[in-house]
């Protein structure tokens, strides 16, 4: 079976056209709601986080223990987690359904199943 | 199947599962059955073998490396050469059982016949140390080598636990490839994808944008990657990048479930989806045939 290289470059460029969200390193305005996160080896509290859409939140992120990341890629927000800083990701959810975050800083033997969801209803 | 497997059994090897994938943007005399050049030549990939694994998604854990290595010396036609493409050994937190893990994929892998072999790390195997241990055993986690007319570059994409290149390196491969004309055959092999396949599942290089970017001027380049345990073939702009499969344990397509945990061990079809590949340099074409080998039972 030989795979023809035109037609799969067709059709990955097709799949590569969704945008997401945006996010950005901010603190909250008064009006923002801050959900706090914490992180530690290998886990998240929480680990689902409900969102309404269309209304912006801020991330407020820390770890307990050594450095981690949080990326949810469908919203374009991550931010590296340093031990005893907090993280803060303005992150506004822009579409319905439950979306991955991860940690993408390699932290030990359980990162690879470090993650949450984020719920995000109308 | 057992003994030599010659050219013409790769072609069969591809109805009966295995897969010839004519790379890059040209068509492939090798893959269309038509004889190559003179200068056309074969490498072996292997990738993530996780020496250290146990678990059930590979109950025989402590014998597929091995059996990888018999396939290979297997091959009626040696390769030039073979690529292992990182995660050499599965991860752990004790320096010295990292050591020791290494120490037996190298020797197990010492009987591999063909004696041209190189070694780049995966996550893994250097993510927790920056890739002290593993330069201890097998030197630089990037460099570059010439083979045949083909220049091959190994980028680095893990030794920085947050799935960087660096700057330094990338400035290393501007560097390298400035020195090269915009037509070279060009062949690169990383551990992570150099582009977004699924960040979801962290599979993906924060900055491999940038590497992309300095690759794209030049015309005929080929990225070889593993980390994410099966095939996938993608293109950014004229850049093919071909993911190659696990001889520990297969993991799931992009998004197919929720979570990226390995595929369950199936008893009645062991090593299901574990293989190495075997990648035909098409000289002339600047193209690349490739033929998946599966681990066999036996």
């Amino acid at each position: 079976m030989v795979i023809g290289t035109r037609s799969l470059k067709a059709a990955l460029l097709a799949a590569a056209l969704g945008l997401a969200g945006t996010a950005v390193y901010v603190a909250a305005t008064p009006s923002e709601t801050v959900i706090k996160v914490v992180a530690k080896r290998f886990d998240y509290t929480p680990n689902v986080i409900k969102l309404k859409k269309g209304v912006p939140v801020v991330l407020e992120l820390t770890t307990k223990d050594v450095t981690m990341g949080f990326s949810a890629p469908d919203f374009a927000a991550r931010a590296d987690i340093i031990p005893g800083q907090v993280a803060r990701v303005r992150l506004v959810p822009d579409k319905t359904g439950t979306f991955t975050f991860v940690c993408d800083i390699f932290c030990g033997t359980g990162h690879e199943q470090m993650d949450g969801t984020i719920v995000v209803t109308d | 199947m057992k003994g030599p497997i010659d050219r013409r059994q790769f072609l069969q090897l591809a109805g009966m599962g295995g897969i010839v994938f004519a790379s890059g943007l040209g068509s492939s005399a090798r893959a269309a059955g038509k004889a190559g050049g003179s200068d056309d030549f074969h490498f072996v990939q292997l990738s993530d073998t996780h020496w250290g694994f146990e678990g059930p998604p590979n109950p025989d854990a402590k014998v597929t490396l091995r059996k990888a290595v018999a396939a290979v010396n297997a091959l009626a036609e040696p390769p030039d050469f073979i690529m292992f493409t990182g995660d050499l050994t599965h991860i752990t937190e004790d320096p010295r059982e990292r050591r020791k893990r290494l120490a037996e994929f190298r020797d197990i892998v010492a009987d591999l016949r063909v004696r041209n072999v190189h070694f780049m790390p995966g996550e893994h195997d250097a993510s927790l140390d920056q890739g002290k241990a593993f330069q201890e055993f097998f030197g630089a986690t990037h460099y570059t080598f010439d083979h045949k007319g083909v220049h091959f570059i190994v980028v680095d994409n893990v030794s920085d636990p947050r799935a960087l290149i660096g700057d330094e390196q990338l400035q290393w491969l501007a560097a390298d490839l400035a020195q090269l004309p915009k037509d070279a055959s060009i062949v690169v092999f990383t551990h992570r994808p150099l582009f977004d396949l699924y960040p979801q599942w962290d599979w993906a290089t924060r900055d491999g944008a940038k590497a992309i970017d300095l690759l794209l001027p030049h015309a005929n380049v080929t990225v070889f990657y593993g980390h994410i345990h099966q095939e996938n073939h993608h293109i950014t702009g004229h850049i093919a990048h071909h993911s190659a499969r696990s001889l520990i344990f297969p993991l799931p397509a992009p998004a197919s479930q929720p979570k990226r945990d390995p595929l369950p061990w199936d008893a009645t079809q062991p090593y299901k989806g574990l293989g190495f590949r075997s990648v035909e340099a098409l000289i002339a074409k600047a193209d690349y045939a490739i033929t998946e080998f599966p681990v066999q039972k036996g």
